[in-house]
């Protein structure tokens, strides 16, 4: 893990990247790093083996889906520019600098980011947050002492709060409708307190 | 005979006289703690019980006569560890009394009530004229009081957030306490100046002695409530740390200011001396705490042979570390601060799980009492402490106190923030500085002050007082504050359960991405430190240091594996059970009219949400928690759930034969602690089944059923193979996303995925070998598990999650099969335990 790759050429497309996902030099130095460092057996690809290994990510309750996350369809690695194209999504909006004009919406938009965390729900990619999706996310942020009919009411709710054509699911925009009706500070859209440069001070 | 029925009566009298003495202490008992020996009152003047007096020259002169006394008492001999027991036996009814109705603690501080306790106790004490007890001599508090609250705060100290912010918090930590204490200080004397207020014969030395005390902020009652309503963990860390080092600044300031204090003038010299001895009291501290951390963490490499008294090193090392600091004068809160830190994390891999446990409950627990007990004694004091009551000194102490911390945090914020990706907004600071309560260290430092400083009941005064205002104003006060400000509030009014939901997942989501991103191991010296660490400390100071990834990873790794162990066994996951048949009705239920839900229904709705949510970062808050031990159930259950989720997706009717036998078979993984007894308790097990028992053993449900693997106990990875299939079904699975990613993500968390580990791996879990699963795969389900379509769908049965399961009930059920295998299972499982 410790390979002394601390300048930028041994990034592939670097500069590409960085005006993709709007990410700084540094910023993006850093995540190679932790690429690197991530990805033990030094393959320049990341398996899901490789996220589990992370402890925190282990005890997260939706660890597994953040996880999928990275993971587009089909494949079973994630290479360095997919996964520094995902983190994007966690870039806060409103800092922008590489901005240029070919590109029709910024990774780290509102919308970008709220359809991130519509996937994240949205398993099976149709579209839609089933009920049954929504009980499972439900079941996993739970606490054991929930039961099973409190679960069922809570998702009930949920879908029949932001279920606006009736379909009893939720889709995209009603998804997204939920999030304006009341923004809270910990949507994805207000900064979040992820930067890939420094955790605390 | 007459000396007989006189004895008689003697003893009469006598048991009366205990019981009077009983009752009497539990009043006016004193906590001499210094005394080691039977007290001898006239070495210590404080101690006059006046029950003393009065019992001991009318009971025991007869019994200076020959006959052998039939029946005699020895209080004095007894006195001062008997009274310290009622002492601590009251406080501790005190704490019990508190939580019985939980809404008082929730709205009042603990402090508050440890508090008014004390000034009932006091009260009475002083009404008979009792002496207080001589708690706060000097030497007393720092000797014994002391310790076990600073070795409770570094010992549980949430160590990666904490380095996070190490900057952050010495700065407020150092440089704030230094504001605040020279601040208050030179006000004050600014105050003295003035003749109405009569108080001009205070110097400035004596001004910064006592600004020195009030500065040090103890943030218990603070974190409570932050903890609770879910303030951010930057702000929380920050407070915490500043409690636990500003005590270690103040303890410094104090002596400096102690010794200035007697100097009739001070020159510039000393100014610069005092500076010096501040860092060599600082840095000295810190160095003796890694001496004996790591003194402490190589002697537990060798306790393995010697489990009953493992806990003790731990202790014993750490108070090493704050007497001999203590000796050379350095900060002994740093030294047994850092001991904590350097030791915990080699201790709690070498020793045995049931150590770490008792390690970490017994520093709680002294930690509780000496705080419940300090907090307690503050009421008492109070009351029967004379008092010099001068309304300007002590308001306007109040007033700046409160003044130059708000200010404090203000300019330090404004030069601290540049430097941190996540800023303290104004709502924060205004949470920082509001959360400084004053608390134990400040009125042990009054208390010590020195005899000679000719204020000094005025500044003992002044310094209660600024404590009983902190905490009880500002500490009932500050949440209802917080929450008006909305520092980060669940609004559960107006937010829809949506919202709720969502944004919980949204914090989930973050941190995990935090988690991946490694916001800590990106500090080059962390790095350093963690190849010095891999390559030399571990090798040194661990018996088995075969872990080579991050520090938690090891001990998560192995709690990973419990969960998963525990969803191997066919029925053992009783978190989902209710849920299968939902799943199974689920398209029933999506057909059924709209249930119509009342405001009360989504109230509680709301609440259960708030209630039962993981918080984030669990861990961290509540390690950090002063009065309760950290609770790794909450990370179990998580792992559990998650892991239930990926059966249930991978197979929709893998749980059709859950039954409630199983429940004793879960727990035995559930009580299995990582290390090495999961290992021996692997072998034993497998040991344990042969070939025909098996048979036996499924049908009775409790072990493993693959009769043909009797080597391999487990089908996971029959359910893992399935993926790859059951990913195609609709609907019900949980991640129907096309096969390979499926697989891919079981990889991820179940053995599969460390099925590449566990040869390097420091636990040889029960892997089963590649061959045996390709056959176990081959192996048509039915023809497998017999029983299972015959079973009903037991789930409702279930008791409910919270009773993972009765120990009992183990043996009944496996007798019910075969008497025989009852032995065999339960030896396996007894030796398993033992073997921890």
């Amino acid at each position: 893990m410790g390979s002394s790759s601390s300048s930028m050429d041994h990034i592939p497309n670097a500069e590409e990247l960085m005006q993709e996902t709007g990410f700084s030099a540094a910023h993006l130095l850093r995540l190679y790093e932790r690429f690197e460092f991530l990805d033990k057996d030094q393959t320049g690809e990341l398996r899901p083996e490789d996220f589990g290994a992370i402890g925190g990510l282990a005890l997260n309750p939706i660890g597994d889906r953040i996880i999928s996350a990275f993971f587009s369809p089909g494949q079973e690695t994630v290479d360095f520019p997919s996964f520094v194209r995902v983190l994007a999504h966690f870039r806060p909006n409103g800092t922008n600098r590489t901005r240029n004009g070919t590109q029709q919406e910024p990774v780290n938009s509102r919308t970008r980011k709220l359809k991130f965390a519509f996937q994240l729900y949205d398993q099976d990619r149709d579209g839609k947050i089933s009920r049954a999706e929504l009980l499972q996310v439900l079941r996993a942020m739970l606490g054991i002492q929930v039961t099973e009919e409190q679960l069922q009411s809570i998702a009930e709710r949920a879908i029949q709060e932001a279920d606006l054509d009736r379909d009893d699911a939720i889709s995209f925009d009603e998804f997204k409708k939920v999030q304006q009706v009341s923004p809270h500070p910990q949507t994805p859209t207000k900064e979040t307190p992820l930067h890939p440069t420094e955790g605390g001070r | 005979m007459g000396t007989l029925i006189l004895s008689q009566f003697r003893t009469q009298r006598g048991v009366g006289w205990m019981l009077l003495l009983l009752l009497l202490c539990c009043f006016g008992g004193k906590c001499e703690l210094q005394e080691s020996k039977p007290s001898t009152t006239t070495d210590f003047p404080t101690i006059k019980p006046f029950h003393d007096e009065i019992n001991e020259p009318q009971a025991f002169p007869e019994q200076e006569r020959a006959h052998l006394p039939v029946f005699t008492m020895n209080y004095p001999r007894i006195q001062v560890p008997f009274e310290f027991t009622l002492w601590v036996l009251l406080a501790s009814f005190a704490k019990i009394g508190f939580h019985i109705y939980h809404k008082i603690t929730i709205w009042i501080p603990e402090s508050c009530l440890l508090i008014s306790i004390g000034l009932i106790v006091g009260g009475i004490m002083y009404s008979v004229k009792e002496e207080p007890p001589a708690v706060f001599d000097t030497t007393i508090f720092f000797l014994y009081m002391l310790p076990p609250i600073v070795l409770d705060n570094g010992y549980f100290m949430p160590t990666r957030p904490f380095f996070e912010n190490i900057g952050t918090v010495l700065w407020y930590a150092v440089v704030g306490t230094l504001w605040n204490s020279i601040g208050i200080g030179l006000s004050l004397f600014a105050i003295c100046q003035f003749e109405v207020f009569g108080i001009q014969d205070i110097n400035l030395q004596e001004n910064l002695l006592f600004a020195s005390i009030i500065s040090a902020v103890d943030p218990v009652a603070a974190l409570n409530v932050f903890e609770d309503i879910g303030v951010n963990e930057q702000i929380y860390i920050v407070i915490f740390g500043e409690g636990l080092f500003n005590d270690a600044v103040t303890v410094v300031l104090y002596s400096m200011f102690a010794f200035l204090a007697d100097m009739p003038q001070v020159d510039s010299g000393d100014v610069f001396l005092g500076v010096a001895r501040f860092f060599v009291v600082g840095v000295g501290g810190i160095l003796f705490g890694f001496l004996f951390g790591f003194v402490a963490a190589f002697t537990t490499r060798f306790t393995h042979n010697v489990r009953q008294i493992e806990p003790l090193f731990v202790f014993m090392y750490s108070y090493l570390a704050y007497l001999v600091a203590e000796l050379f004068a350095i900060s002994s809160v740093l030294a047994i601060i850092t001991c904590a830190i350097t030791m915990k994390y080699y201790v709690e891999e070498n020793v045995s799980q049931r150590s770490c446990t008792t390690i970490r409950h017994v520093v709680k627990m002294l930690a509780t009492i000496s705080e419940t007990l300090i907090f307690f004694f503050l009421g008492v004091v109070t009351i029967t402490t004379d008092h010099e009551w001068n309304w300007a000194y002590i308001t306007f102490t109040l007033l700046f106190a409160f003044i130059w911390r708000g200010l404090g945090i203000l300019v330090l914020t404004q030069i601290i923030n540049p430097f941190r990706t996540i800023q303290f907004t104004f709502k924060d600071q205004f949470g920082l500085s509001y959360g400084g309560l004053r608390g134990a260290i400040c009125f042990a430092l009054a208390f010590t002050l020195p005899n000679t400083i000719n204020r000094r009941n005025l500044f003992v005064t002044a310094s209660i007082a600024v404590i009983i205002f902190t905490v009880f104003i500002q500490g009932i006060s500050i949440r209802p504050i917080l929450e008006y400000l909305n520092i980060r509030r669940t609004n559960k009014d107006l937010n829809t359960i949506n919202v709720e939901v969502h944004t919980r997942m949204m914090e989930h989501v973050v941190s995990g991405i935090e988690d991946l991103c490694g916001h800590w191991s990106h500090y080059y010296w962390k790095d350093k430190f963690k190849k010095f660490n891999d390559r030399i400390l571990r090798r040194i100071l661990l018996r088995d240091n075969r872990a080579e990834s991050s520090i938690v990873s090891l001990y998560k790794k192995l709690e990973l594996q419990n969960a998963i162990e525990l969803l191997d066994t066919p029925m053992g996951d009783l978190s989902a059970a209710p849920s299968i048949v939902s799943l199974h009705d689920e398209k029933m239920e999506a057909s059924r009219p709209k249930k119509k839900f009342l405001a009360a229904d989504v109230r509680k709705m709301h609440d259960i949400l708030s209630k039962n949510m993981y918080k984030i970062r669990q861990r961290t808050m509540a390690y950090t928690n002063k009065y309760t031990l950290p609770d790794e159930g909450q990370t179990r259950e998580i792992l559990i759930r998650r892991h239930a989720s990926v059966r249930r997706s991978i197979r929709p009717g893998s749980f059709r034969d859950m039954s409630a036998q199983n429940i004793p078979r879960s727990q035995k993984y559930y009580s299995l602690q990582p290390g090495g007894n999961l290992e021996s308790a692997f072998a034993l097990r497998r040991r344990s089944h042969g070939g025909g028992e098996v048979d036996r053993l499924r049908s009775s449900g409790v072990l493993p059923r693959s009769s043909s693997h009797s080597l391999v106990p487990m089908r996971r990875l029959n359910t893992i193979k399935e993926a790859g299939s059951a990913g195609g079904q609709p609907a019900t699975s949980a991640r129907p996303r096309s096969p390979p990613p499926g697989v891919d993500i079981l990889d991820e968390m179940g053995p599969a995925g460390s099925r590449f580990r566990p040869r390097k791996a420091p636990l040889p879990a029960p892997r089963r070998h590649s061959s045996n699963w390709a056959e176990d795969d081959e192996d048509p389900d039915d023809a497998e598990y017999p029983s299972r379509g015959v079973e009903p769908v037991h789930p409702p049965q279930l008791p409910p999650p919270r009773g993972w399961a009765p120990e009992n009930q183990d043996p009944r059920e496996v007798g019910a099969g075969n008497p025989l295998l009852r032995h065999s299972s339960q030896g396996s499982r007894g030796s398993g335990r033992s073997g921890s």
